[in-house]
């Protein structure tokens, strides 16, 4: 008998529930509240398979609901046997969710559309390989079936792993008829490093720097994500000072890589002045990150409790000038290029993807922004400094190369305005504050705003306040998806200029 | 036309007058660690402490495996907190057992032996293979690129295929997943080649020395011709470490 009504556990990004609080549905209410959520405009943030404490073969999956509007995550869980029937038909943005956790647990998705390994390891438990692939070897990258167009005139064109550049590994399959691209099909897991199962029963001392090196460019995204949930299992209360050199962080990560990506969309264009203007300039943000820890990467800045590194006056001094002085060659090497009739005939109308694409496949930061998705958790689902300096939401209409650089652009120029203001008024006190034990039996999730879009992580913790499942969400997840779409009918010699207008993280991907 | 011109006098000359001049680091720049009192008689504690197994007692004396050690800001190993890290940039050697370090003389990266430098000290080509690396270590590749160091004036180059390169550059743990393009790569450049690493991660694992897939440094797979350290080196310390290998730099300085 199915209930008519049923009220999920609600939280609010950075807060926990008690996993008892969280009731057990039977699937097919899971899927209908799912599906329900998603209509009412929710999104998937997460969806999980967490093994069942005791019986060894039990697994319970956890749906984690972002629902914008109203700045609240709704969590639902059900309980799975051998198979679940897949929602991907109906919920595209599931799909790869469910390749996951059949992958990792060796569970199916029946009637998946498209049910293909995701990284390439051994079932993380049990004795089902969903493929019948041999459980004594390590799987083979890149073995799968590939999509295939047959047919006179129509050829296949297969990259990677390893790229013409000094890029991550990846594999691209296009099925092209001359130099029209029909189908792009994406295989990663060549970054495989086994992040998630590391976790069990963590937090442990090299955690931390797990957390830093899930996607290095995301360095301070995926730390404070991770900092963000173990404050909230932990009870923890971060100093408004670490806040806001948090903040700092954060958008100096996001200028250094978003003024980078502009400089190598010019490159891909052949407009070189500013393709080397901003390589340049993405190092003096690099250099800044540097000057709050040592690190250009932000290394060591974020800490659970709050920032391992202070500003004195003279270094607050020096890092407002810094930006002063780089604002302006900032703004002359994007201004240029965007005003170039050369670039904006390139970026403009390539690589299109709909608004309506964006919101099925579940598109993140930038991507959907360019397509007048709104998704911005500094808006919706704010923490620390972000309630109350962040008031600006960004997006372009036209879901092309061009909508995906000129986010970019504007963000950018946002960003320069967020770290003076943030500088200007930085709260005096303490920096760190100790963290105390972790909560027994809850689930916490943390979503940071980082560069690409939101990274989600979720952790459940044990009866003895130990991790006994811990998710990771990198934006790219959902994105990559939104590339293979955006090169539909394009021209395969468009792919690198589309490539980098998403500019997504393969090890974030892979774990 | 006249916009690019006016912006270009703008943006000024920026590339860096490295080598003749050293680099200006950020003072919290963690590099070379420094020791600063004896180890207490018997203490083995940084054994245990360290979580990625960088460091080790010899001889009554604390070592530091600078191929593992990832340059923790909040470093763990040592409770007495001995362990300082200094703003010393260079840190590339020549053979693994080089990078354990205990204070005193270290044995920067001396030239390639004559018969290579000789084919490569005025040349080198050099095809960059991520093996699982974050992006970081690649990022800082890259940067090398850019006006500020301005590589090619070196005779180095990142090329697009192995076929074109004199050696490769690898970074990241070495995934299982990309054990063998990794090989196949090294196998399609033409000899005499040289094998680079970068970073904690192509040395020894890096953060994931302890997961099951990986493989715990290149050179368990390769012979290796230069380490480069950190996590992640510092751009000057992977252009010091080029430059020493092809004979750019006096051994001391």
């Amino acid at each position: 008998m199915m209930k008519q009504n049923i009220e999920p556990q609600l939280m609010k990004n950075g807060g926990t529930v008690d996993l008892s609080l969280v009731e057990s549905l039977n699937y097919d209410e899971f899927s209908r509240c799912l599906l329900a959520e998603v209509e009412r405009g929710g999104r998937v943030a997460a969806l999980f398979g967490v093994p069942g404490v005791g019986k060894k073969d039990d697994l319970e999956l956890f749906a984690i609901i972002a629902r914008d509007r109203h700045a609240t995550i709704a969590v639902y869980r059900t309980e799975v046997g051998t198979s679940f029937p897949s929602l991907a038909t109906s919920c595209p943005q599931i799909q790869l969710f469910e390749r996951e956790i059949a992958e990792q647990y060796g569970v199916t998705p029946t009637d998946h559309p498209w049910l293909k390994p995701v990284r390439f390891h051994r079932v993380w438990q049990g004795e089902t390989d969903v493929w019948g692939r041999p459980l004594d070897r390590h799987p083979l990258p890149g073995d799968m079936e590939f999509y295939r167009v047959d047919g006179e005139g129509v050829h296949e064109v297969a990259v990677g792993p390893v790229h013409a550049g000094i890029i991550e590994p990846g594999h691209f399959r296009f099925q092209c008829y001359g130099e029209k691209v029909m189908h792009l099909e994406i295989s990663l897991g060549y970054q495989h490093r086994g992040i998630e199962p590391m976790l069990l029963h963590g937090p442990h001392p090299s955690t931390m720097a797990q957390m830093e090196t899930i996607a290095g460019d995301t360095t301070i995204g995926h730390g404070l994500a991770y900092c963000q949930l173990i404050e909230a299992l932990s009870g923890c209360e971060v100093p408004a000072r670490a806040q806001a050199i948090r903040a700092m962080g954060l958008e100096l990560e996001r200028l250094a890589n978003h003024v980078g990506d502009i400089g190598a969309l010019a490159g891909d264009v052949g407009f070189l002045p500013t393709a080397s203007f901003c390589g340049r300039l993405r190092g003096d943000y690099l250099n800044l990150s540097a000057a709050l820890c040592g690190s250009r990467f932000g290394r060591g800045l974020v800490r659970p409790g709050g920032v391992l590194f202070d500003l004195d006056p003279t270094l607050e001094n020096a890092v407002q000038t810094r930006i002063d002085e780089i604002e302006g060659n900032t703004l002359g090497a994007l201004d240029l290029f965007f005003d170039a009739p050369s670039v904006l005939s390139r970026l403009e109308g390539s690589g299109h993807v709909s608004r309506s694409v964006a919101e099925d496949l579940g598109l993140l930061g930038v991507a959907a922004k360019a397509c007048g998705v709104p998704r911005d958790s500094r808006f919706f689902h704010p923490t620390g400094i972000y309630r109350k300096v962040f008031d600006e939401l960004i997006t372009e209409e036209t879901g092309d190369v061009w909508a995906r650089a000129h986010v970019r652009y504007r963000e950018v120029i946002a960003s320069i305005n967020l770290l003076r203001q943030i500088g200007k008024n930085l709260p005096a006190g303490p920096v760190k504050v100790p963290v105390g034990p972790l909560k027994a039996n809850a689930l916490a999730v943390s979503l940071v705003e980082g560069w690409r879009g939101e990274v989600a992580h979720i952790g459940i913790t044990d009866a003895d306040g130990q991790l006994r499942r811990y998710k990771i969400v990198d934006p790219s997840f959902h994105n990559w998806s939104g590339l293979a779409m955006a090169l539909r009918d394009e021209q395969i010699s468009d792919f690198p200029l589309n490539n980098k207008s998403f500019s997504l993280s393969y090890c974030g991907f892979d774990l | 036309m006249l916009d690019i011109i006016s912006e270009r006098i703008r943006q000024g000359f920026r590339t860096g007058k490295f080598p003749k001049e050293e680099p200006k680091l950020a003072p919290r720049f963690r590099g070379m660690p420094e020791f600063s009192s004896e180890c207490p008689q018997g203490c083995q504690a940084c054994e245990q402490l360290c979580p990625f197994d960088a460091c080790m007692i010899r001889n009554g004396k604390m070592a530091i495996d600078l191929g593992r050690c990832l340059f923790c800001a909040d470093c763990q190993a040592c409770p007495e907190h001995r362990i300082n890290f200094s703003n010393e940039y260079r840190l590339a050697v020549r053979n693994r057992q080089e990078l354990l370090y205990s204070g005193g003389e270290y044995p920067l990266a001396k030239p390639l032996e004559p018969a290579r430098l000789k084919l490569l000290g005025r040349s080198l080509k050099l095809r960059q293979i991520s093996a699982a690396g974050c992006n970081a270590c690649e990022a800082d590749c890259n940067v090398l690129g850019t006006l500020v160091f301005d590589l090619g004036r070196f005779g180095i180059q990142f090329v697009a295929s192995p076929r074109h390169a004199d050696g490769i550059l690898v970074t990241g743990p070495v995934s299982e997943n990309m054990r063998s393009a990794v090989l196949d790569t090294y196998e399609a450049v033409p000899g005499p080649k040289v094998v680079i690493v970068v970073g904690a991660c192509a040395i020894n694992g890096g953060p994931f020395i302890h997961s099951s897939e990986t493989t715990k440094g290149l050179d368990s797979l390769l012979p290796v011709d230069l380490y480069i350290p950190g996590c992640t080196p510092q751009p000057y310390t992977i252009l010091d470490g080029l430059l020493r290998l092809i004979g750019r730099r006096e051994q001391r300085g």
